[in-house]
Formats: structure tokens, C-alpha cells, sequence
């Protein structure tokens, strides 16, 4: 099958690849770039565990074609932590026990980093909706709500330490 | 010298709720799942399925796939014959065809399989598969599958009227089981005053853990050595097995089990994917992948339950049960690939005595053969564990309900009484230890039961109330951490486990395990058990698990047999090396071992405190001046036959309320009272217990495989198939009690399956009770709206 040229931001690099236009986003990640952490769950954008952020929004990569993110942006969860710091959204998850087997987490991950754009200061509420696209099979979601709202109190807190440093 | 309780912070040992070593690389994208493992010169696989749940095959043309560019091989049962590996054993006494032989004997068998340079070209080449078949009449029905004139499945098994477990009454008969006395049970309904019934439909359902099965099979042709990495629940049992299938030494056969993505039971069995990708890789000499989709995993992969259950009790008017009576017909589909201890056609389901005490049962269990897939595993349970709690919450609930006597009030009745442990039940089970009365009592408080009684009763005398109150109880006990070599084992293969430390030069540790963690967080709740036994910071203690290599032989994990077993397996090994740390100890500081007492992480001369030596002092010496007589090192290995099983406990309760238009059926409170026994990591645990609470939800309120009368699966996507979302799943209160198992070195019981078995039924008691005074006792799973809209419909509820 004829390759097509595509170049995308990914995690901040620069690539420029080949592909096949029936390639799709979360096997053009994991097979082209090894970036495994985006995982496969269904093929019919039920479970969330392929969720990237792509030019600022969340997507499924499972329903996404490669070509389809010429010249977008893409950030998956090896691109959350920054400079050997996890995010917040990763913090979260860790100190609130958000995870068992860690097959939904980038997904959830990477949903909550953007929801948390979205709404920075979200209810309980507000979070079990704006999660309600990712699936988790083994933690009943009680300490996902939890670490995503420990995420956005803390984006918050650094959030307004910059606007001090700033004033 | 630090103070004590410091130290004790330090090690972050048994009951601290320490987070998780293993979530560092999940949070960063840097798990190691199957699909994520590349080997250079892989290739891909993809499974040719039959569209039919019963058909002969008359053709298979491979051409076409073999001219899809990418394409390097298409093998189909003929293909496999020579190797004699067209048929499999499965772990329960029966075979299973690996590619269709000759014929198809459920939707999504199994029929080819394509290799090819990628996944594309794989699903290509299978797209390009022509396969023709002449349908056959179907058997959905696993109540019709007996009657004389029922299409019959397996002519694989013309004329063998005994099976793996004893006799075959019909052609679509696998076996007969019985457990209890039959007599005693029959008596004691002839003298009971009160009697009921209630037919049980326990619906087939599916573990879908959210990574779906697969693997990556490399043969080296050079070193004659077969590594195969699976999404595996026992990577040593399937060493075994392949080893028997392939005829390669078992020291050459290499399983890794690496992160895997939820199990659930699901990952137990040995599909036909994996044989199949085993034998391409011999085959062509280059490694295979085979991951399957979600489609494929919902249609084909392990089911649970699909149990037709008729229950009886006879009891006194007072509400004492005298004794119950059980017949089951168990739909085992076209293969009777059940994972369950091999002398347990029907795993554990005797525990269906429940947390009460009753004189005589009797129960029978007959499985059948059905145009459905194969399979029977415990989903989130021990072997058939679900099926028999909710039976015998359901069959109490309405005996309460005859008898018009409260559902708490009835079970305080017919508890088995704390001073009666250890207890033998009327099916033979030795129950280890327990306190329902307590646990009950305490949930009772918690949730001021009568207070929601009585806001019941006013809603029920208002008859324009748009919604229904429901209250749902259940008291339940488990039976699990299978099991004592002398009744359980796997294809002949005791169900001990295994632990093997080593502890190095400077201190720290490794600890190898036979089983293997799907999300239980066994990294960490292992580490802790070996820090307080040894004194070891539970952050220094590495755990490994999954790579038959290197990890001592061991069951794996599923029936929440890991800490019964398994962290029995750590604290045993453990004590070994505490014991020749003890003397190594008594060496350094010239004082025989009995003037020695162990603090923490240290041994102190008994009256002169300031003489001691810490593990990590004990561990230098082991390897560089061991006392005179005695072998360097510091490791031991622990083999752990438990002598029973455990039985965790607990008591829940929920509150649903019922908008009467709709049927919708809203979780107001769950209340979950759990008793592991000891509480190893009290954070691990109740991020357990939500997830199984989670999953019952699952399967109480919409969970269903469903089949039409052709056999086609109806719902195999996530489109159909119910997992609920952070929206729909309710908030989860959860608390407990401690009761220790007696006979475990730790007194832990194991937790992880508890919330699913317990509430189901608990669900189930409380949509039911919505329709109690109604005359309604009980009302088939799943609960979706469409379904209680019905009966509320029926009731004259709804228009």
C-alpha cells in the first residue's frame, strides 16, 4: 500500500514518517515510535485506554489515523513528566492509590491532564463525567475521582504561586 | 539507636498503608504489558473464526491469503495434525479443539490462523480465508441439551459414556456431581414445617479484564528453547502443559508473564491462540505475536456462571433452617474447559451452606455441552463461589419473606455461631474461623437499619410515591486459597505456592513468587510481609513474579489464592532465614541463640540492650564470616501446602430506589463490612474491595452474554457488553472486622474476591425487596431498567 509522507509533534519532537494511510494513531505510537504506554483495550472507542491528547483535545487513538495528525500535536503519558518531575495528574494517581493494574492509567492520565484544562477546579461530579470516557476495570473509580481531584488542587496551588511571582 | 516506633515507620511492614512500589513505571507509560514486548524478525497472527455456532467444514481454501502480500503461512487443523496438536487437553479432563476439526461448535471458534509481516496484512490475509460450511442444528439451551432428540455436539466423543468425572447420561452430558447427603437432606424437608424454592438463572458473563489475551511466542531453532511472554494468570502450569503438548524438555520452555492488564480469571486458561502462535514460531523460527481484540476476547475467551440453579430450604416456623436441597444444570459450552481444581467439576460450590448453620444438604450438579464458548472460570471468584453465595442469599431472603421475619433477624438466626468454629459443614468444608454476628451487627449500626426500614414503610404506604426503597443484605462467606495438596491440584500438579528470598551482602532483598500479580499490588504487599519478618525496609525488598526462569514453581494467581498461599510461602521462607540469621547473630555477639530477642530489625542480648545486631549487620557476616559449620549466603525457599482453605467473611448492605416510569434502578448507599483476617496492606485492600464491588455492580445490573436460537452471540463489543463508567458506579462506604485465620502464619485470609461475591446477591436483595410487598421474592440479574420497567409494568407500577 502506497506510504504517505505525514510530519507530527510528538511529546514536543518533531517527526516525519512514512505511513500507511490505514494506519492508525495508537499503532503508528506504539510500532513506529515505541511509545507503549498508550495501550489498546477495544477497537471502538469504548474504554479510553488509547486516550492522547491531540492539538488539545482529548481523542481515542484507536479511531484515529496517523494521517490524520499531519502537521498536529500529539502528547502522550511519556510525555506528562517533565524534567524527572511527574505531573500532577500522575502524583495524584500514585498518592491516592488511582491504579491497580495500570493498563487504563496513561488513558486516564492523559484525559484527566486535559480535563483539568478544561476545568481547573472541577466537583466530584464534574470529574466522574469529563472521566466517563475511559473504562477502569479493577478500582471502582472511588481513588481515580480522588487522585484527579488531588491533581487539580495542586495545579491550582502552583497555579496561583506563579501569579504571586508574577505580581 | 533509633527509637523503635521509627524504625517500625522505616520498614513500613504488615498493616502500614504504604503506597505502591510497582506504580512508578504505570504512571510513566512504562509498564511492560505483552502487546508492548517486539522482537527482532516478529511476526504477527491473526485467528480465521467461524461465523456459525454449528457447522461442518467442507472446505478451506487458503490461496487467496496466501497471495496477500506480507502473508507467510496459513495453518488450519490439517496443518496441525501431523504434531498431533489439533486437539488440547484442558484443565478440566477434557479436550478442546485447538483449529476446527472437521467441525465448528460455536460462533468464533477458532478455524485458521494467518501469519504475516504485520498485524494489517494479517488481518488481510484473514479477510481472504474461504471457508465453507453446512450448518447443523444449534443447541443454545442448556436446559434442552439433554433431551433425547437434542442436536448432539461433540461426535468427538461417540461412545464414551465415562468422563473425567464419571458418568456421561446423555451425549451432551460431561458429568454428574454430588456433595452433601442425600438422604439426611430429603428427611429433614419430609419433617419441616415450612418449605421453599426458587428458581436461580445465574447468567453468563464475562471477566473482559481491559487488556485482552495474547502472546509473544519466540523459538530458538539454534538452542532448541521456547520463551514465550503471556498474558498468563499461572505461567507455570502453562509450562507444564507446553512442555507435555510440545514434547520440548520443560528446562527449555521458558514462560514470562509480564505487567499484566487485569485478570479476573479470564487469563487462566491455555487458549488456542497461544498453541497456535507456539507453533508458528517453531514453525517458521522467527517470534509470533498474537493479541487478541476486544471482540474476539467477549466471544471466544473464558466465560463465568451460566448456571441454571433450582434451591430448596426446609425450615422450623421460627426460621431455622433444617436443611437445603440444590440442583444445578451448568452450561459448560462445546468444551468443557472449566479452570477449577481437578477432583471440582463444580470448583467449591458446596460452600452454598453459607455463613449459616444448617444440619443437612444435598446438592447436584450435572454440566452440559452447548453450541456456546468454552470456559467456566471464576470471574473475581474462587471456583464457583458466586454462584454459591447467591444462591443461598437468595434462598434465605425469601424464606424470610414466607415467613414474614425481618432479612437481618432471620440470618442472626441461623448464623454459625463464633464459638463453633472450627466448623464442619453439612457438605464436608472445615471453615477456619468467623464472626458473622459481629460483623452483621456492626453494619446494622453503621447504616441505622431501623431508621431505613421505617423510611421504607412510609414510602410503600404512599402509593403516589414515584419510586420504589429497596434494602439488600447479604451475609456471605468464602471459601478460597485453594488448597491443600491432598484434595486440590492443577492437571496433577498440587496447589501449593512458593516464595524464595535472598537477601544480599549489604541488606536488602529479592523475593521471588510463584504466583503473579494482575493489579493486586503483590510487588508491594510482599516487600511488607518480608519487612516485618525480617526487618528489611519493605522500600528495599524487590519482589519479581511471572518468569518461570527464574521464579520458583508456583499455582499463580486467581481464587484469591495469592496471599493464603503465596504470602504464606513469604512468611515461611522468611523464618527460615530468620532462623539462621538468629544464629549468625549469636555468633557475632558470643552469646548462645536463647539470650537473643528479636526487635524489630534486630536481635538484642536479652538484659544488656545495648548489644545487638541488625539484619543488615547479620546479612554482611552471612557472606563474609559465617560461623564456623555453617554455609555462607542468606536465602531460602518455602514450598507452602496450605492445610485448609480460608474464609473470608463479610456483611453488606445496600439501598436502591427504583423510579417506578423508568425502572431505573439508582445505588443510594452500599455499606461493605469485609474480614480478611489479617490486613496485610489496609490501602491495597480497600482499593480492592472497590473494584470488586465495581464489578459485581457489573454483573448485578447489566452484565449478560447473550446468545439468539442460532447461537450467535449478542452483545461481544463494549457497545453491549456492560462496563459500567465513573458515572453510572455507585460511591462505596467500606469498613471491617479482623478475625484471623488460625491455621495461616500470618492469620490473612485473602480479600480481592470478597466485594464481587458478596455483592451480587446483596444487589439482587435489594431490587427485590423494592417488590417485596408486592409478593415479588425474587427477580432474574441483570437489573437494567428495560428489564425492572417490565416487572414494574407488570405490577401496574408503570403505564
Amino acid at each position: 500500500m502506497a506510504k504517505q509522507l505525514i510530519r507530527v509533534k510528538v511529546n514536543g519532537r518533531d517527526i516525519e514518517r512514512a505511513v500507511e494511510p490505514r494506519l492508525l494513531l495508537v499503532h503508528f505510537l506504539r510500532e513506529e515510535l515505541d511509545l507503549t504506554g498508550t495501550h489498546i483495550g477495544c477497537e471502538t472507542s469504548h474504554c479510553g485506554a488509547c486516550t492522547v491528547d491531540l492539538d488539545g483535545r482529548s481523542v481515542k487513538s484507536c479511531t484515529v489515523l496517523a494521517v490524520q495528525c499531519d502537521g498536529a500535536e500529539v502528547a502522550t503519558v511519556e510525555g506528562l513528566a517533565q524534567g524527572g518531575v511527574l505531573h500532577a495528574v500522575q502524583e495524584g494517581f500514585y498518592q491516592e492509590h488511582g491504579l491497580q493494574c495500570g493498563f487504563c492509567t496513561p488513558g486516564m492520565l492523559m484525559r484527566a491532564y486535559r480535563l483539568l484544562q478544561e476545568n481547573p477546579d472541577p466537583t466530584e461530579e464534574e470529574v466522574r463525567a469529563g472521566m466517563s470516557g475511559n473504562l477502569c476495570r479493577c478500582t471502582g473509580y472511588q481513588n481515580i475521582v480522588k487522585a484527579v481531584l488531588y491533581a487539580a488542587a495542586k495545579l491550582r496551588e502552583a497555579h496561583k504561586a506563579e501569579e504571586k511571582i508574577a505580581a | 539507636m533509633n527509637a523503635p516506633i521509627d524504625r517500625a515507620a522505616a520498614l513500613a511492614g504488615i498493616g502500614q498503608p504504604r503506597l505502591r512500589k510497582e506504580d512508578a513505571r504505570f504512571v510513566q507509560g512504562k509498564g511492560r504489558y505483552v502487546d508492548d514486548i517486539k522482537l527482532p524478525g516478529m511476526v504477527h497472527m491473526d485467528i480465521v473464526r467461524s461465523p456459525l455456532a454449528h457447522a461442518r467444514i467442507k472446505r478451506i481454501d487458503k490461496s487467496a491469503a496466501l497471495a496477500v502480500p506480507g502473508v507467510i503461512a496459513v495453518l488450519t487443523a490439517e496443518d496441525l495434525k501431523p504434531l498431533k496438536l489439533h486437539w488440547m487437553p484442558t484443565l478440566a479432563g477434557d479436550v478442546q479443539a485447538v483449529l476446527a476439526d472437521g467441525k465448528v461448535h460455536f460462533q468464533m471458534q477458532e478455524v485458521a490462523v494467518v501469519i504475516a509481516e504485520d498485524r494489517y496484512s494479517a488481518a488481510d490475509g484473514v479477510e481472504a480465508v474461504a471457508v465453507e460450511y453446512e450448518e447443523l442444528p444449534v443447541l443454545v439451551d442448556a436446559l434442552k441439551a439433554l433431551e433425547p432428540d437434542a442436536p448432539v455436539l461433540r461426535e468427538d466423543l461417540a461412545g464414551k459414556t465415562e468422563g473425567a468425572h464419571g458418568r456421561r447420561l446423555h451425549p451432551n452430558h460431561i458429568f454428574t456431581w454430588e456433595a452433601g447427603d442425600q438422604a439426611a437432606a430429603d428427611a429433614a424437608f419430609e419433617a419441616a414445617p415450612v418449605r421453599v424454592e426458587e428458581a436461580l438463572f445465574y447468567p453468563r458473563v464475562h471477566p473482559c479484564p481491559l487488556e485482552t489475551c495474547g502472546c509473544v511466542a519466540a523459538f530458538d531453532p539454534v538452542r532448541g528453547e521456547l520463551t514465550t511472554y503471556m498474558t498468563s494468570q499461572a505461567p507455570h502450569v502453562v509450562r507444564t502443559v507446553v512442555s507435555m503438548l510440545s514434547g520440548l524438555p520443560e528446562s527449555k520452555v521458558r514462560i514470562v508473564s509480564p505487567d499484566i492488564g487485569g485478570g479476573f480469571g479470564n487469563k487462566v486458561g491455555v487458549y488456542p491462540g497461544y498453541v497456535c502462535a507456539i507453533v508458528a514460531s517453531i514453525v517458521l523460527g522467527r517470534p509470533v505475536k498474537w493479541i487478541e481484540d476486544r471482540i474476539e476476547n467477549l466471544s471466544s475467551t473464558a466465560f463465568a456462571r451460566d448456571y441454571h440453579m433450582k434451591g430448596e430450604l426446609a425450615a422450623t416456623a421460627d426460621g431455622r433452617i433444617t436443611g437445603l436441597r440444590v440442583h444445578v444444570v451448568a452450561d459448560h459450552g462445546a468444551f468443557d474447559a472449566m479452570a477449577s481444581p481437578s477432583k471440582y467439576p463444580a470448583g467449591l460450590f458446596h460452600v452454598c451452606s453459607g455463613a449459616y448453620d444448617i444440619p443437612a444438604a444435598y446438592a447436584r450438579v450435572d454440566g452440559v455441552y452447548t453450541n456456546k464458548a468454552p470456559g467456566g472460570v471464576a470471574y473475581r471468584c474462587s471456583f464457583r463461589v458466586t454462584e454459591a453465595v447467591y444462591l443461598i442469599e437468595r434462598l434465605i431472603d425469601v424464606l424470610a419473606q414466607k415467613l414474614n421475619i425481618d432479612k437481618a433477624e432471620i440470618r442472626m438466626r441461623n448464623f454459625i455461631r463464633k464459638e463453633q468454629f472450627p466448623y464442619r459443614s453439612a457438605f464436608g468444608l472445615e471453615y477456619d474461623s468467623g464472626d458473622y454476628a459481629a460483623a452483621l451487627r456492626k453494619v446494622l449500626d453503621a447504616v441505622v437499619y431501623p431508621a431505613l426500614r421505617a423510611e421504607q414503610a412510609a414510602k410503600r404506604a404512599d402509593p403516589a410515591s414515584p419510586s420504589l426503597m429497596g434494602i439488600g443484605l447479604t451475609t456471605f462467606t468464602e471459601v478460597v486459597g485453594a488448597g491443600p495438596t491432598t484434595s486440590c491440584d492443577i492437571l496433577g500438579v498440587g496447589m501449593f505456592d512458593s516464595c524464595e528470598i535472598r537477601v544480599h551482602p549489604t541488606g536488602s532483598a529479592i523475593a521471588r513468587m510463584g504466583t503473579i500479580s494482575q493489579g493486586q499490588g503483590h510487588q508491594t504487599t510482599y516487600a511488607q510481609i518480608v519487612a516485618t519478618e525480617l526487618g528489611i525496609p519493605s522500600e528495599e525488598v524487590q519482589v519479581e513474579e511471572g518468569d518461570t526462569s527464574t521464579a520458583p514453581y508456583g499455582l499463580g494467581t486467581y481464587g484469591s489464592r495469592s496471599t493464603p498461599v503465596g504470602g504464606a510461602a513469604v512468611a515461611m521462607a522468611a523464618r527460615k532465614i530468620h532462623a539462621k540469621a538468629k544464629k549468625i547473630a549469636a555468633h557475632l555477639l558470643e552469646v548462645s541463640e536463647a539470650d537473643l530477642e528479636w526487635e524489630l530489625d534486630r536481635f538484642k542480648v536479652r538484659g544488656d540492650p545495648g548489644r545487638s545486631k541488625t539484619m543488615k549487620d547479620i546479612a554482611w557476616a552471612a557472606y563474609h564470616e559465617p560461623p564456623p559449620g555453617l554455609e555462607p549466603g542468606l536465602e531460602a525457599v518455602h514450598y507452602y501446602d496450605p492445610p485448609n482453605f480460608t474464609f473470608p467473611f463479610g456483611a453488606y448492605l445496600c439501598v436502591v430506589d427504583i423510579t417506578k416510569a423508568t425502572g431505573e434502578v439508582q445505588v443510594r448507599r452500599f455499606y461493605a463490612l469485609d474480614d480478611c483476617g489479617t490486613r496485610i496492606n489496609p490501602m491495597i485492600i480497600e482499593g480492592q474491595i472497590h473494584g470488586g464491588l465495581t464489578e459485581g455492580f457489573a454483573v448485578a445490573m447489566g452484565q449478560k452474554l447473550d446468545f439468539d436460537a442460532q447461537g450467535n452471540i449478542l452483545g461481544n463489543t463494549l457497545l453491549d457488553y456492560f462496563l459500567p463508567t465513573a458515572v453510572e458506579t455507585p460511591r462505596w462506604e467500606t469498613d471491617y472486622t479482623v478475625t484471623p485465620s488460625p491455621h495461616h502464619p500470618l492469620g490473612a485470609k485473602g480479600v480481592a474476591e470478597s466485594p464481587h461475591v458478596g455483592s451480587i446477591p446483596c444487589f439482587s436483595s435489594a431490587v427485590a425487596d423494592a417488590f417485596a410487598h408486592l409478593g415479588v421474592t425474587h427477580l432474574e440479574m441483570p437489573h437494567t431498567a428495560y428489564r425492572v420497567w417490565q416487572t414494574c409494568r407488570e405490577l401496574k407500577l408503570a403505564a
